[in-house]
């Protein structure tokens, strides 16, 4: 079996074009002799990528990002970041007349007096809601699949920042029309940092550059949201891409996928194709959600004004989970002490979430430590194969749905004729009993699946054909897995629990004994991977396997 | 562990339905009727109206109400332990409830549901004129009150900012009340039912007499929330106007869905 | 060879993963000599455009018309914006004005990327490629020389030897950013404390209560049972400068009760007037607006994050995140019926802050 297959040799197209005459060639000589341009495409022209569509949610993230550049740049053009106070006098009737800061004022203009500018603003408004989802949906699948192990621990934090600083963005550009809802938004966030002990009351001042609401934020959150967060994105965007290419892609496990190889195709041409033809794809669905469905209609909202509020004041999906978790605290969470006030109402959220953000990014790291595996891996578990880590993303992921979904407790009441009493009172349980529940129905599913694995392996799929035997035996025929299907099934790293052992001075330390507990924890439950032995006695019993002789004989034939 | 849990999980249907809230609901319609007779006494809208109706038409809503009221609200409108008093509540009160289906109610619950109106409208009219000649109450508001298209959108708009919104939501949607409680969608309701329903604070809402919101300005009310639905959303399909959650959830289900279908689709290997 | 923590000795079978880039500890990972072996890649299938060449043309149709189609799509969204303006005062052109320049841009995108795709899938050759990986680390030499770059750096510069350089220079570096910290102090404006501002409100004695927003006094006859009033402070609504910031700490919520519901602790009996009571409307929570009055319940409720208020006990919390009661704004009643503060909230108004005991 070969690890190194190269099928076509790199580079070669390339050089024999620039030999032959025509504008292209004399033009990419031009290029060439400037920058040296042959070389890069040398080594990434023919660079492999591995092909499956849970690879491409990054490229959503990516793609949406291009997008809001875009569209946000088109804004930027119409958009005033003042706060100055005027009296509107554009196309929208109900509004005429009512004084509002420019910075409405002008997003006004931007939907009613623009031709195409509310097409923009709602391009740019879902490609925003769709950036963080994608990098969402693109984190929970480098988790559940284990993607972020070595090499890649650093990676996997680059990204977890880049999350939270899409999310940054996010806040920032929903606060920038000044509008009811948005805020009431930043009036919580006044509130908020306003609780934190010590620094809040001084902190809150100093933001908004005075008394809340002032005259200063919107034109500080505008140069975070366009010039400040974009650039550290770009910056960590190309690192994270930098990695990606240096690291090469992870690929699934499959036959003929080793930990040193990469399978797949080549960026020139197939691979140009399929991801430059994705983006105008992503694109062109968020320009059609655009032209047909509505994004903050900031005409409904008026301008801010702190004493108007509206029914199901909420904030954009991805600062939902936050809200949620200020919704759930009981009430009372506040004592004063010594003359000074703990709003433990705010602190404990902030505790908390923050608690659960860092873990999350420092995951990579503590499953390293618990495993003790220092080699690279670059096949990607399948979630069952690792059961442990994949209860502990679905307890993580539940968690993270109650608060998501407490930020809504209000809609979920009216829409299914609950109390929104009942609905806070059973969030507050799934926040806390859902997350260990659903740990333990994904690590018991993982096993199971693991057992149906090994049963596929080493019986093959029931068929659903009874035959009876010479003997009058009544026995199922077992379609057996195919060489290819069953390397699939097998190909896992499997870990036993951590056996403590005297370091050299004859002692064992406290962190050893706290990393052999987890280790246990992680992998006291496990189900071995179905060895050669174990088929060949499996199949030496069965009637309907195929000999190994014959596999062995098809692996030699390669 | 998992019974608890499932207990917990089913706790808020049922109270929506058979919590002590029977009796709450049941208290809060007997105090809101009160409240309206008081305001009805101290509104300029508090017109006498029975000199407007024929003895005939009195006569009309009297064996209707004794057929389809009074038992709840008693033979001769004095309030039981299942209804409140109507003495006093006027004929906007009337029009109101009975006008939206609102009244009769089916069942008890947190309160009173709009559903299928259950009669004609001269019958609703002989109603309210029985109700209104027991005592003076709120009046059915006159026509010219109720034009939309005299009325200021804008300052329509920024009234019910300030007075509606917090309730109804801005684009008025509907929004979560207190237990099981809520304050309904008004799209598509009649400006004279608007306007009756500021008059006499139906259920929890409160009451907007003409000193808070006067007569103009609840024109102006009228006028916003007509604009509104006669307008469809500039920017296409509202998704129910529901705000930030029905568009995290349409971008999370519709939006990321497509795009996933589609990396599905590209990934797959070709025929 | 690799030795894992269990104390077993054993050799990575041919193919296990991690094996070869480098000798590197496994630590508690199974390493078995007895795993299946990898039957290395399936036979490749053929495509129908590989195999059809009608199917190939038809396929090569596709993409072309794809293109084409994107044309037109772009077309129409130039002559969409022609074709559709806004016009004022109708929001229905500004509906058409976003649907239809829409539309023929998602086209012009959707069919350029279908028709890549497309392209990419059935046209271009689909044999996957295999690429080698080598280990993220550097080799052997490269580290090594890289050590001895730093080294030899260390030795000409003295860095590691010329301590005191050295220790001055970092001790510099971490002071230097300091004087940044200190220009942040104007954000906000150097002549307020905002403990201070917090701690007042325009409320005084004898300001009138007015309606928002149009700043039109309140008879207390006017005020009937079962109303809720939004009031602000006379005076606010001709405000030229700091008006919303005056206004989201002396927003109020007027309203009247029957007096036998009114529970009323002693040294508030005279805050209200005949039932009329009147509450800061800024949530003691975050400083959302408590501004959803029930009127038979007596409850106020916040919609950002549900806290409820009994208005009957002085606004005491009975649901949600919120700890204190809503600040209650004594009132009374002057010469000419007008309600009027009878001072400015006796603690301040909104949400929780450090300094408030």
């Amino acid at each position: 079996m070969t690890t190194v297959n190269t099928r076509e040799s790199a580079g070669d197209q390339t050089v024999g074009a620039k030999k032959t005459g025509g504008f292209t060639a004399t033009a990419a000589n031009y290029i060439d002799e400037r920058t040296s341009i042959s070389g890069a495409v040398k080594e990434l022209g023919r660079k492999i990528f591995p092909d499956h569509w849970s690879f491409l949610l990054g490229e959503v993230a990516l793609y949406s990002f291009v997008i809001i550049l875009l569209s946000g740049s088109f804004l930027t053009f119409f958009f005033q970041a003042s706060m100055a106070e005027v009296v509107y006098d554009g196309s929208y009737a109900p509004l005429k007349g009512i004084p509002m800061s420019v910075a409405m004022s002008s997003t006004m203009d931007i939907s009613f007096d623009i031709r195409g500018g509310l097409l923009m603003r709602q391009v740019h408004h879902w490609a925003a809601l769709l950036f963080v989802a994608a990098i969402g949906l693109h984190m929970l699948r480098i988790y559940f699949t284990g993607a972020f192990r070595k090499p890649r621990e650093l990676n996997w934090v680059i990204g977890f920042i880049l999350f939270i600083l899409a999310m940054a963005e996010g806040f920032t550009g929903y606060s920038l029309p000044d509008d009811l809802l948005s805020g009431n938004g930043l009036r919580i966030i006044d509130g908020l940092v306003k609780g934190i002990p010590v620094i809040g009351t001084w902190t809150s001042f100093l933001l908004f550059g005075g008394e809340f609401p002032g005259t200063d934020i919107v034109g500080r959150l505008y140069s975070l949201h366009i010039l400040l967060l974009p650039a550290i994105i770009v910056a960590l965007i190309a690192m994270h891409l930098l990695f990606v290419v240096v690291h090469k892609h992870t690929q699934y496990p499959a036959a003929g996928h080793t930990n040193q190889n990469v399978v797949g195709y080549p960026v020139l041409p197939v691979y140009a194709a399929k991801a430059g033809g994705f983006f105008f794809i992503v694109f062109g669905v968020v320009m059609l959600i655009a032209s047909l469905f509505t994004i903050n209609p900031i005409w409904n909202y008026g301008p801010y004004d702190p004493s108007p509020v509206s029914a199901g004041t909420q904030p954009d999906w991805y600062i939902g989970f936050a809200d949620g978790a200020m919704r759930l605290i009981p009430p009372g969470w506040e004592v004063v002490w010594l003359n000074h006030t703990y709003s433990l109402n705010i602190v404990v959220v902030l505790a908390v979430v923050g608690l659960f953000i860092v873990t999350v990014m420092v995951y990579p790291f503590i499953e390293a430590w618990i495993t003790g595996d220092k080699r690279e891996h670059h096949v990607l578990d399948r979630p069952r194969n690792a059961p442990t880590r994949t209860a502990i993303g679905a307890a993580g992921v539940t968690f993270y749905a109650s608060l998501w979904a407490a930020a809504s407790s209000d809609i979920m009441a009216t829409h299914f004729h609950l109390t929104m009493e009942g609905v806070i009172h059973t969030l507050q349980a799934t926040t806390l009993l859902g997350p260990i529940l659903a740990f333990f129905i994904a690590k018991r599913v993982c096993l199971a699946l693991q057992k149906k694995d090994r049963e596929i392996v080493l019986h093959g799929y029931e068929s659903g054909r009874i035959v009876r035997l010479p003997g009058g035996e009544f026995v199922e025929v077992h379609q057996p897995v195919d060489e290819y299907e069953r390397w699939k099934l097998v190909s896992y790293s499997d870990f036993k629990p951590l056996m403590l052992r005297p370091n050299a001075q004859g002692k064992i330390g406290p962190a050893e004994k706290v990393r052999a507990g987890l280790s246990r924890w992680f992998f006291e439950d496990r189900i071995t991977p179905v060895t050669q032995t174990e088929l060949n006695r499996a199949h030496g019993d069965h009637p309907s396997a195929i000999t190994d002789q014959e596999h062995q004989s098809a692996i030699t034939d390669k | 562990m998992t019974t608890i849990k499932k207990t917990r999980a089913h706790r808020p249907s049922k109270t929506g339905r058979r919590h002590p809230l029977a009796s709450v609901a049941l208290i809060a319609i007997g105090l809101l009727f009160t409240g309206g007779a008081y305001a009805a006494f101290s509104t300029s809208t508090a017109v006498a109206t029975t000199d407007a109706s024929s003895q005939q038409t009195i006569a009309e809503g009297e064996k209707l109400f004794a057929a389809n009221c009074a038992t709840c609200h008693g033979l001769s409108a004095q309030g039981s332990t299942e209804g409140p008093s109507l003495i006093g509540v006027g004929a906007a009160s009337v029009d109101f409830q009975v006008g939206t289906g609102r009244m009769p109610m089916q069942m008890q619950g947190p309160q009173a549901q709009k559903k299928p109106v259950q009669f004609t409208s001269e019958q609703i009219a002989a109603l309210a004129a029985y109700v209104a000649s027991l005592a003076p109450g709120p009046a059915i508001p006159a026509a010219e009150l109720l034009d939309a298209a005299a009325g200021d959108a804008a300052n329509g708009a920024e009234l019910f900012r300030i007075n509606c919104a917090m309730c109804h939501n801005v684009a008025g949607a509907g929004g979560a009340l207190t237990e099981g409680k809520f304050a309904p969608a008004i799209e598509n309701v009649s400006a004279q039912h608007i306007y009756e329903a500021m008059i006499t604070g139906p259920q929890n809402m409160p009451v907007f007499n003409d000193m808070n919101i006067t007569p103009e300005d609840k024109r102006d009310i009228i006028t916003y929330l007509k604009y509104v639905e006669d307008n469809p959303s500039p920017g296409g399909l509202a998704l129910g106007s529901l705000g930030p959650v029905a568009e995290g959830l349409f971008i999370w289900i519709f939006g990321l869905g497509a795009i996933v279908a589609l990396t599905v689709w590209i990934t797959a290997k070709s025929n | 060879m690799v030795k894992d923590d269990n104390g077993a000795e054993d050799v990575t079978a041919a193919d296990s993963p991690g094996d070869s880039l480098a000798p590197i500890a496994a630590s508690t990972a199974v390493v078995t000599r007895d795993s299946l072996v990898n039957p290395g890649f399936p036979p490749h299938r053929p495509r129908i455009t590989d195999l059809d060449h009608k199917e190939e043309r038809k396929a090569e149709r596709a993409v072309y018309t794809l293109f084409y189609v994107s044309i037109v799509g772009s077309v129409f969204a130039i002559a969409a914006y022609m074709a559709f303006p806004i016009v004022p005062e109708d929001p229905g052109s500004v509906r058409l004005n976003n649907l239809f320049i829409g539309l023929g841009l998602s086209l012009a995108l959707l069919a350029i990327g279908i028709g890549a795709v497309h392209w990419g899938k059935a046209l271009m050759s689909d044999h996957e490629g295999v690429d080698e990986r080598h280990p993220v680390r550097g080799t052997e030499p490269v580290r090594a020389r890289a050590v001895e770059i730093f080294q030899q750096a260390n030795e000409e510069s003295g860095f590691g030897r010329r301590t005191l350089i050295r220790n001055s220079l970092i001790g510099a570096l971490v002071v230097f950013p300091l004087p940044a910290v200190v220009l942040f102090r104007g954000l906000g404006p150097m002549d307020q404390n905002p403990v201070d501002l917090l701690n007042e409100t325009m409320w005084k004695k004898g300001v009138r209560l007015t309606m928002d927003p149009s700043g039109t006094p309140i008879k207390a006859s006017d005020v009937t049972l079962g109303s809720s009033f939004h009031v602000i402070p006379e005076g606010l609504s001709e405000m030229e400068h700091g008006r919303l910031e005056e206004k989201a700490k002396a927003a109020v919520l007027l309203i009247r009760m029957d007096p036998a519901d009114l529970v009323e602790s002693e040294e508030r009996k005279t805050w209200s007037y005949q039932g009329i009571v009147a509450y800061s409307k800024i949530c003691t929570h975050v400083g959302c607006p408590v501004a959803l009055y029930e009127q038979h319940t007596h409850h106020l409720l916040c919609p950002c994050h549900q806290s409820q208020f009994d208005v009957e006990n002085h606004c005491k919390v009975i649901f949600g995140p919120a700890k204190r009661a809503l600040p209650q704004l004594p009132i009374a009643v002057d010469a000419e019926g007008y309600l009027i503060a009878q001072s400015d909230f006796t603690e301040p108004v909104g949400p929780s802050f450090w300094e408030r005991a």
